[in-house]
């Protein structure tokens, strides 16, 4: 009974030991695969790191989607109305991607001004905008287009 | 007159809801036959109240009810009739109607296939799951009624479903998932009734497994149906994105799986009993959680309904009152629950715990990962998200346990097993693993780490699976009636292990092998992909029911001979100016190719986005096989044997049942 029990605490304890492994190397690897989200004014203040997947996030800018002669190289520029970034991408865009509409693009920041994307993220439903563009608009920009002015 | 009607209806299911929580409570405390009764009926009345109020929206739908706020912002005189219907369940409130719909459906499923259960732990189920249909009415009632109206001034058309959601996909995925998610009500009640009544004999794991299984299955199907929609029709090629949403139905389902795990250990050996419970509770609590991640919209998602913060609001208070009583209930009452059977260290037991403990740990990483954001927000006010290399990494590393203890655990004995003949059985097996995966991976074009990995887990798992075959069959005097001799059960397991493997395969092999590019093509041209040609030789602008398409026709040629003629779209739909991209795949049960396309560039050239897709179809085939198992378990004689066994002796057992209960 004795050998049993003793068996028994040994296995709880190797459990409750993996376990806890097994929450750290969790806890570790999250916190090296958290994307930071920066709206442009950020940006331009410093505030977002170099060479570090981030996400950026505003409105594109009117007039500003140029194409390379070759056709896949994408540039635009987001905006939260108060400053801009320039933003480089490789790729087919999301169907909703439009001048003036929100949209979020992940990647890295070469330099202060020039971001590339390695992702783009246009919402799939026209009326929606991604919480963080809204807020960032209201924090820096005129209120954002609301919901409701699409009807 | 037809949207009041299904108002009306609505009202009415939520005061008999109201009845139906509070009087199943009472008549099961002084085992009053006539309320105990009473709350079956009232349990079938909701149902069949909600299903009218259901098809009172639906015929909205049919006859273009602009005047209905929810019918014009999410139909059109022009969407076509199948999608009129299914558009019904296209967006929050209606969505939200079907899941009321469900919920009641399962309530009544629990009231009419129950005869054998103890009347007062089945009105004591029928509560609870009363109390859950309270809230979601509530919820449909008071912060997303379907049948506002927008009167005076009433649209002349709609502005018409998310085009995104015109399509097959929406017509199945939604009611599937939903059957899942909401299912695991059915086990939950089971659990809180229990609890309350003090005594959770193994009775209770007998009645709760095949409800949690049929859950299940509908959960299992349901994501494997949003991950192929999402595959095919959001033209990235991707078939999970490790988005919130996803993460929302995900968890469930692992819980679920460990839960159906956990409750077979329980039943057969009256072990980890009050696990099983807490497991229970809190699979359903993950599945009101992912209600609330998706209804709130708090998470950045493709998935996120225009959002209200009172709905956010609403649900989290309900998932709080639910998760927090359920929770004091639990505190208050485990401790009543005597766990029986001793078992050794080589076990079934303990291959199950290892099983749930791992499950539990995957659970709690997609759900940590998943609310991180929120949690980081809250503290710092940063906006941030989780990537998925961060999901993929860990599950992965999760997984690998998993997959190599599954043959062994559905293999070894309960109680006991001595650990070194068992093993050695195992060698050539796992040796030949190792060499056929080497092989496909060579052929696959290259030797990947991980790919290796992954390819000899999941053939070791087939491996398994074909070994419990065969040393059942070694056991009687012939192959065939060896075979004969395993149980259906048994069979469920077997099958729904190899889905797990052929997932596993799919998943692996798609992820490392996929060939995508983006080109730029001109009509008439051929442009090389990898080892495919890519003719571009017709283009044609038609005119669909309500959007018109711009398609390209696209010739595939793998060196010199023709594979396929795909027929790519882009389509500008006529309400919303919305513009979707509708893929053409090529589909295969080795390979897809899937082309999409892209834009419209300056010169008249396209840029369009070709793929190459090994064993993806594997990935769905496997949830295909996993439900098949689900459903042969489920279809165990011993289940139907026992009812019929019930019935005839009936009167003594319940009275026996009865007497023993309280």
């Amino acid at each position: 009974m004795k050998a049993h029990r003793r068996n028994k605490l040994f296995a709880i304890i190797g459990g409750l030991a993996l376990l806890s492994a097994a929450v750290g190397l969790i806890l570790y690897a999250l916190s090296s695969n958290i994307n930071h989200f920066y709206p442009p004014t950020e940006v331009s203040q410093g505030k977002a790191p170099l060479n570090k997947t981030i996400r950026v996030g505003g409105l594109v800018a009117y007039n500003s989607v140029k194409r390379a002669a070759d056709g896949l190289d994408v540039e635009f520029t987001v905006t939260d109305n108060q400053n801009s970034l320039r933003v480089q991408y490789h790729g087919i865009l999301p169907d909703l991607f439009k001048e003036g509409q929100g949209v979020i693009a992940e990647g890295q920041l070469v330099s202060k001004t020039e971001f590339v994307a390695s992702k783009v993220l246009a919402k799939h439903d026209e009326k929606y905008m991604p919480p963080e563009v809204e807020q960032s608009l209201e924090k820096y920009g005129h209120p954002g287009k609301s919901k409701s002015s699409e009807y | 007159m037809i949207p009041e009607l299904g108002n009306f209806l609505l009202i009415m299911a939520f005061i008999n809801a109201i009845f139906l929580g509070v009087l199943s409570f009472i008549g099961a405390h002084y085992q009053h036959q006539g309320l105990m009764q009473f709350s079956k009926r009232a349990s079938i009345s909701i149902f069949a109240l909600i299903l009218a109020s259901f098809v009172c929206l639906t015929i909205s739908f049919i006859n273009n009810d602009f005047s209905v706020a929810y019918v014009a912002n999410h139909s059109n005189t022009q969407l076509p009739i199948h999608y009129r219907i299914s558009a019904v369940w296209g967006a929050h409130e209606g969505s939200l109607l079907l899941w009321v719909l469900i919920l009641t459906g399962w309530m009544a499923a629990v009231a009419l296939f129950s005869k054998s259960l103890p009347k007062p732990l089945i009105t004591r189920v029928l509560g609870v799951m009363g109390f859950i249909a309270i809230g979601f009415i509530a919820f449909t009632l008071f912060t997303s009624n379907p049948f506002d109206r927008v009167l005076p001034f009433i649209p002349i058309d709609g502005s018409d479903l998310n085009p995104l959601l015109q399509d097959f996909g929406l017509i199945v995925h939604p009611p599937m998932l939903y059957m899942g998610y909401v299912g695991f009500s059915v086990v939950f009640a089971f659990a809180i009734a229990g609890l309350l009544q003090g005594d959770l004999d193994h009775h209770w794991a007998r009645w709760s497994r095949p409800w949690t299984t049929v859950a299940w299955i509908f959960m299992s199907l349901g994501i494997a149906l949003g991950s192929w929609w999402a595959y095919y029709e959001l033209g990235w090629g991707g078939w999970w994105f490790w988005d919130p949403v996803e993460n929302a139905s995900f968890m469930p389902w692992l819980a679920g799986t460990a839960l159906i795990h956990s409750l077979a250990a329980t039943e057969k050996r009256g072990v980890f009993k009050s696990w099983t419970v807490l497991l229970a509770i809190l699979t359903f609590s993950l599945s009101l959680l992912g209600t609330f991640l998706v209804r709130s919209g708090v998470l950045t998602s493709v998935h996120s309904f225009a959002n209200d913060p009172v709905r956010g609001r609403f649900i989290l208070v309900f998932l709080g009152i639910v998760v927090g009583a359920s929770l004091l209930i639990y505190a208050i009452q485990s401790s009543k629950i005597r766990s029986k059977a001793n078992f050794g260290l080589f076990s079934r037991e303990t291959a199950l715990l290892f099983n749930n403990a791992l499950l539990a740990v995957v659970t709690f990483m997609v759900l940590l990962g998943t609310l991180h954001p929120l949690i980081q927000e809250a503290f710092t006010g940063d906006k941030s998200s989780v990537g998925p290399p961060y999901f993929n990494l860990m599950f992965s590393i999760f997984m690998i346990p998993i997959l190599i203890l599954m043959p062994i655990g559905q293999q070894i004995n309960w109680k006991q097993e001595s650990m070194k003949p068992m093993l050695t059985k195992y060698w050539l097996w796992a040796i030949s693993s190792i060499l056929i995966a080497l092989a496909v991976v060579i052929i696959m074009g290259g030797i990947e780490p991980m790919a290796l990995v992954g390819t000899t887990l999941g053939l070791w798992v087939l491996a398994g699976c074909a070994k419990y075959v065969l040393a059942q069959a070694s056991k009687s005097t012939s192959f065939t009636i060896g075979v004969k001799k395993i149980s259906r059960s048994y069979w469920g397991m077997l099958v729904a292990h190899l889905g797990v493997a052929v997932t596993v395969l799919g998943v692996v092999l798609t992820s490392y092998y996929s060939i995508e590019e983006n080109i730029k093509i001109s009509q008439g041209e051929t442009v090389q992909v990898e080892d495919l040609d890519v003719e571009f030789y017709d283009f044609k602008n038609t005119e669909g029911p309500n959007y018109i398409s711009s398609a390209g026709s696209f010739r595939i040629y793998s060196e010199g001979e023709l594979i396929t003629d795909l027929h790519p779209e882009k389509r500008k739909y006529n309400a919303s100016k919305m513009v979707m991209t509708e893929a053409d795949i090529d589909a295969g049960l080795f390979r897809d190719i899937y082309v999409v396309m892209g834009e419209p560039l300056d010169d008249g050239a396209w840029a369009i986005s070709v793929y190459y897709k090994p064993f993806v179809r594997w990935i769905w085939l496997g949830s295909i096989f996993m439900a098949l198992g689900g459903l042969l378990a489920v279809s165990d004689k011993r289940y139907r044997q026992r009812r019929r066994e019930k019935k005839l002796t009936k009167s003594e057992t319940t009275s026996v049942v009865e007497s023993s209960g309280e």
